[in-house]
């Protein structure tokens, strides 16, 4: 059974390796400074015993005061698990790093984020919209998207 | 004399006989040879994540089904499995051997269709496909007895299923169970040692391991490179654990190892419903007794099975309502496409249809 890795034990190594890195955790998740973010996830994959060589899945959610990206990832060698979270703030511009340097796997789905939920990623290749058309209004799972 | 080329950029589709749907890619040729692909698509996107947010938790059932409609079963498993994560709903142990049951007649009628339609695509017209939708045919008839539907079923439920399989069911699902193996032979027979499929397959549209990990790629398409990777055994669901069946995995990671690796699958799938046939309790409840408005508490759950396509999961967050905060759903059809730059690169022109429709996407899936 895919071991859920605690979330203390992972933000510690974490605070390790890069220093405040990590905002905040909880017995799943991890909540790592937008900033950092493209280190830590360096890290995530390459540290020997963490090895999260795979990233299951990008997903985003618009809390309002803040959107929360969510990061998935899974060690195939170890299978075992865990959540990492970034909350950006501001609803005008928010931007991140893009991790599609670390993991070829979030190519498509930060286009996703982009394109639905309007949350720019600094160095994605190619990040152009996904589902819908370029010239768009607007990114429909905002909470204030009005049709 | 050397012959001077340019490169030449031709959009196959969105049109196009063998996009399985509307799906567009932009490629780039030198001569005969691939230098450059992009994939466009959308052309099917309805929101479904939208959607679900202004939708009970039930109601959203349904628009599960038109994710992968070649696989509503397994969408409906993923699905219903997240919210019982939620909510700490338990399944009664009967309701789960009817899940899996399903979940795993879907994976053979689904393998079907991308084995006729790869063969299709390798210019074996229509024959084998029909072939492959004869098989289909008595799975989507047993479906059809279970919830009067064949393809959008909506079957699953939170807590399990909305009825129990009728009498004549159980009889027509070993007449099936006893036919296919026979049936598999016949299709292998017709395609496996068959040298004009040998040849337009073997070592086209090559992945490694390592390139498919980092692409996030997952189902049949990361085992052909020999990953032994799925859910089911890394992290088993309903009851998995009990049941006997092996990881079959390719070698090279070629469109034939994809094939062979579907083909396995499905005798796998036989050998798992040949257990649970066996296995399931005679007599007991098929759904947890539930209101109709299921209130999760605030929270969050990502849960994944290993549908035909690959890892399908859903990761949904609570706010208390009566309707998911948000719903994003981890579409494996989609997230596979990320990699097919590089196995179509480098390769012929007459390969690239063969190794699009080894990668066996749905486009309900990938623009949800």
């Amino acid at each position: 059974m895919t071991k859920a890795l605690s979330g203390g034990d992972v933000a510690s190594r974490i605070n390790e390796a890069i220093s405040d890195a990590v905002v905040d955790h909880n017995d799943t998740d991890v909540w790592i400074d937008s900033e950092s973010l493209l280190d830590a996830s360096r890290f995530l994959k390459t540290d020997a015993d963490l090895d999260f060589a795979y990233l299951t899945a990008v997903s985003a959610v618009d809390y309002i005061e803040y959107f929360e990206l969510v990061y998935h990832l899974l060690s195939t060698r170890y299978n075992h698990s865990v959540v990492v979270k970034s909350k950006l703030f501001g609803r005008e511009a928010p931007t991140v790093s893009s991790v599609t340097g670390v993991w070829r796997g979030a190519d498509l789905q930060e286009r996703e984020v982009w394109d639905l939920m309007g949350i720019r990623f600094e160095g994605h290749p190619n990040l152009k919209r996904v589902m819908l058309w370029e010239g768009f209004p607007g990114h429909p799972l905002r909470k204030d998207y009005v049709e | 004399m050397a012959i001077k080329t340019e490169p030449v950029t031709i959009n196959l589709g969105p049109q196009h006989p063998s996009t399985h749907g509307v799906f567009r890619l932009r490629v780039t040729f030198d001569g005969e040879v691939v230098v450059d692909a992009e994939p466009v698509f959308g052309y099917l996107h309805r929101g479904t994540e939208k959607l679900a947010e202004s939708r009970t938790y039930v109601q959203i059932v349904t628009l599960t089904d038109r994710l992968d409609y070649t696989a509503a079963m397994s969408n409906n498993l993923a699905y219903v499995r997240t919210v019982e994560k939620l909510a700490d709903i338990e399944v009664p142990e009967r309701a789960q051997y009817i899940r899996v049951l399903t979940a795993e007649l879907q994976r053979i009628a689904s393998h079907m269709l991308a084995t006729g339609f790869l063969l299709n695509e390798l210019g074996a017209l229509a024959t084998p496909l029909i072939y492959c939708f004869r098989e289909r045919e008595r799975i989507l008839d047993l479906f059809e007895m279970l919830c009067g539907a064949r393809i959008t079923v909506s079957y699953m439920r939170p807590g399990g299923v909305f009825q129990d399989a009728p009498e004549e069911f159980w009889p027509a699902l070993s007449r099936l169970i006893g036919d296919l193996p026979h049936y598999l032979d016949e299709l292998e027979d017709l395609i496996s040692g068959n040298e004009i499929v040998l040849v337009r397959t073997r070592d086209v549209g090559l992945i490694s391991a390592e390139q498919a990990i980092d692409s996030s790629i997952s189902g049949p398409t990361l085992r052909a490179t020999g990953a032994q990777w799925d859910v089911r055994k890394a992290a088993p669901y309903e009851i998995y654990d009990r049941l006997e069946f092996d990881i079959p995995i390719g070698t090279v990671g070629d469109v034939y190892d994809r094939y062979i690796v579907r083909i396995q699958e499905m005798r796998q799938a036989v050998r798992i419903i040949e257990q649970c046939i066996s296995q399931i309790p005679d007599e007991g409840p098929i759904r947890t007794e539930m209101p109709y408005f299921v209130r999760p508490p605030v929270g969050e759950a990502y849960a994944a099975v290993e549908a035909p396509k690959g890892e399908l999961g859903f990761y949904i967050v609570s706010d208390g309502g009566i309707a998911p905060y948000r719903c994003k759903i981890r579409a494996p059809s989609f997230i596979n496409l990320t990699a097919i730059r590089d196995m179509v690169v480098g390769g012929k022109m007459g390969d690239l249809i063969t190794i699009f429709g080894s990668l066996d996407i749905v486009l309900g899936e990938v623009d949800r």
